[in-house]
């Protein structure tokens, strides 16, 4: 960098002020009252972008319409590094803890299950919303009864095989009828970067609840709060009565 | 050519202001970047890191005005270059309405009217990405969910506009070394600044104004250009 010149030549003269218009102070301020306008305004404009381009955007290959700000579609979120790869083959579900056996599930097992499918919307605890996601699997409740719960066990474990991502769901929660291990989603196998090839679909929660690959349930006698839970989001996720939300209920 | 380049170069920008312009650069570019791994899909697939990311993010956002405030508080030249991007000629207008605005026939100033236009679009975007920034991330939990779904919308916007302004001011910068030069060691040529910005160069060195050159200077290589 070469020295400081100002003293080597005469400085530039002042700005001739009466010749001119202030106009970027006028472009700042109109741009922070718009700003602030939009700030008041943009979720009803938000609302209106998102019924319109929802829909196309989940089902758009380029991914194009992805680009679009609040254009809806899926968002990926991951806590850690890489996209977790496991093919169905050497896919497996550990079922352990409070139970009468301790499952080694495979992928194939998995589909032996009783399979259901439901269609819900999807709302993520940061304002966006997917709406009516086909989902398929099998219920969270058929794999527990598979593995026999102890009368002490009150809460699951889930653990991602990210090897960071944790989630808790209270027994009766993971009970419910809309709480599926899923395999299938948006009408084709779940991929990797949507949680594959098995992950959890938790459809009256917000979206952090639906743990993505699904390696692990244990039975636990307590409530241990996952990743996001230890900070700061609620335990219990209801769509609409927590985390100071009031979206529309998703199931 | 000058054959002694070191002796006609132009004074432009003082050490704090291209300090303050670096800085501001990076963390721009920081902010663009963790936005892009937060935001667009299959940059997000790749980096991954949500958590540590976001505080990248955040922090480089709040950090951003640091470097131009600083900036206007210890430097007078840069209060004056503010004073001058503030306001707008008749010539500046004139170069803004003008097809042959690179023409050298509207005689600019330091900064060209799209330069202005340039720093006040950014100083406004700034500010506003500040302002919904903080509404989103609402630390004092203070803002209705209404106001921060409005907030995420207008960042979001704002962030793609401010995206695109970068992207033609690095555009401009980078077609042009000596304009680089000037922001990164202070000094133009002189022939740049004739071409470029020449009732700057008249205000600063009135000696040149005439756009002829001191006989002798480009006797060594025996080359006479830019002198009409």
């Amino acid at each position: 960098m070469t020295v400081d010149q100002t003293s080597a030549a005469p400085a530039a003269p002042e700005p001739d002020l009466a010749r001119s218009t202030p106009i970027g102070r006028r472009v700042v301020l109109t741009l922070v009252g718009l700003g602030a306008l939009g700030i008041a305004t943009g979720a009803a404009i938000q609302d209106s972008i998102d019924g319109v381009i929802g829909a196309v955007a989940n089902r758009d290959p380029t991914g194009l319409t992805g680009l679009i700000p609040g254009s809806g579609g899926f968002r990926y979120y991951s806590v850690t590094g890489t996209v977790p790869a496991v093919a169905t083959a050497d896919y497996r579900l550990s079922v352990t803890g409070l139970t009468d056996r301790e499952l080694d599930l495979t992928y194939a097992d998995l589909q032996a299950l009783p399979q259901v499918g439901l269609t819900r919307d999807f709302q993520c605890v940061t304002g966006w919303r997917v709406l009516d996601v086909p989902w398929k699997g099998v219920r969270l409740s058929d794999v527990l009864d598979a593995a026999g719960v102890q009368a002490a066990a009150i809460a699951l474990r889930l653990f991602s095989f990210d090897g960071t991502y944790t989630e808790s769901l209270t027994l009766e929660q993971a009970r419910r009828e809309d709480v599926i291990v899923a395999t299938e989603m948006l009408g084709a196998p779940v991929t990797p970067a949507h949680g594959g090839p098995v992950r959890l679909f938790v459809a009256p929660m917000y979206g952090y609840k639906s743990l993505k690959w699904l390696g692990g349930i244990e039975l636990t006698s307590t409530v241990v709060p996952g990743y996001w839970e230890q900070l700061g989001y609620d335990v219990d996720a209801w769509v609409g009565g927590s985390n100071g939300r009031e979206d529309t209920p998703t199931s | 050519m000058r054959s002694d380049p070191q002796a006609t170069r132009v004074p432009r920008f003082t050490a704090a202001q291209r300090w303050s312009h670096g800085l501001f650069g990076l963390l721009m570019l920081a902010c663009l970047a963790t936005a892009a791994a937060l935001y667009v899909g299959p940059i997000s697939v790749a980096v991954g890191h949500r958590s540590l990311v976001r505080s990248v993010h955040l922090w480089s956002g709040f950090l951003l005005p640091v470097p131009v405030l600083l900036a206007l508080v210890l430097s007078a030249a840069m209060r004056r270059d503010a004073r001058e991007v503030d306001g707008f000629t008749a010539e500046d207008k004139q170069w803004l309405r003008a097809r042959d605005r690179r023409s050298g026939r509207i005689k600019v100033g330091k900064f060209n009217a799209g330069q202005k236009l340039n720093a006040s679009l950014t100083a406004g975007a700034v500010i506003v990405l500040l302002l919904s920034g903080s509404v989103m991330i609402d630390l004092l939990g203070i803002w209705e969910l209404r106001a921060r779904t409005g907030a995420t919308f207008v960042h979001d916007w704002v962030a793609l506009a401010i995206f695109l302004l970068i992207v033609g001011h690095l555009w401009h910068a980078l077609r042009d070394v000596e304009s680089l030069r000037g922001i990164t060691q202070g000094t133009v040529s002189e022939e740049w600044a004739r071409r470029d910005h020449e009732a700057w160069l008249e205000a600063v060195r009135p000696s040149s104004s005439a756009g002829v050159a001191e006989p002798g200077r480009d006797a060594v290589d025996g080359e006479q250009k830019g002198t009409p």
